[in-house]
């Protein structure tokens, strides 16, 4: 199993190495097809949203196993300002700012699971998981 | 890294080798819409054959060349996404709108044939 790889996103250069590295590491847990353009895309989105409202920040990608299943975990995490209504920014059609990337709801369908936790001030990190079929 | 354009008669053609940065794409849509002034151009194809992921800022990127190349009197098809990037932008809710797209770009030069009525010239 491989360890986890940590992508520095600084500016929106570093966003296509996010989602390569993530192509990668899906390839390697066994993904293909759709699946790897699915990941790929998600971390894309995430990365840019770093690099757009954190200004910087970084993707984890880590394998993950739960019993028999394997998958891929994508945490982005960053020290930005925040998300100050969760609950809208989880609704397809919001954005703030910039209408830049389609955001959450977005990423959420690409993926199998996907949990935000955020504080005003302090920062966004951001769960994504694909299981592999 | 930039993208190549080439000139064929009164269309440019984009072909985009690898993945590109959103600086990158910036570029291309400067490049072609400054290069169909320069060259007179009719029609514009930007090749995405290459492309394996088209995020929602590439997307809007694309929409924005076409829709300029358009007030500055140009067509412009967007030629070859791919089947799994089609899927994610599916699944991520991105459209071309009104942008015209084709399976790859010998359909792409066929469009712009019969859209601006150009001859045997072009290939069809």
């Amino acid at each position: 199993m491989a360890d986890e790889i940590c992508v520095q996103i600084k500016s929106e250069r570093d966003i296509v190495e996010a989602r390569q590295e993530g192509r990668k590491l899906a390839a390697e847990v066994g993904f293909s097809g759709v699946d790897l353009t699915l990941i790929a895309t998600a971390i894309s989105e995430m990365a840019r949203n770093i690099a757009v409202y954190a200004g910087e920040g970084e993707i984890a990608l880590d394998s993950i196993e739960d019993g028999s299943r394997r998958g891929i975990m994508v945490v982005a995490r960053d020290e930005g300002p925040g998300i100050a209504d969760l609950e809208r920014a989880m609704q397809d059609g919001f954005s703030t700012g910039m209408s830049l990337g389609l955001g959450l709801p977005g990423a959420r369908r690409l993926m199998d699971e996907l949990e935000v936790s955020s504080r005003v001030g302090k920062g966004t990190s951001v769960t994504m998981k694909k299981w592999k079929r | 890294m930039a993208v190549p354009i080439l000139k064929q008669g009164n269309y440019l053609i984009a072909s985009i080798q690898a993945a590109l940065t959103d600086a990158d794409l910036l570029e291309l849509q400067d490049n072609l819409v400054n290069g169909v002034g320069r060259f007179r151009s009719r029609g514009v194809i930007v090749d995405v054959t290459a492309l394996d992921v088209m995020d929602s800022f590439a997307t809007r990127t694309l929409r924005t060349i076409a829709h300029t190349i358009k007030l500055r009197g140009a067509e412009t098809v967007i030629v070859g996404i791919q089947p799994d990037v089609a899927f994610a932008m599916v699944q991520l809710g991105l459209t071309l709108d009104t942008v015209a797209t084709t399976l790859d770009l010998e359909e792409g030069l066929a469009l712009l044939n019969r859209r601006l009525g150009n001859g045997a010239d072009h290939g069809r």
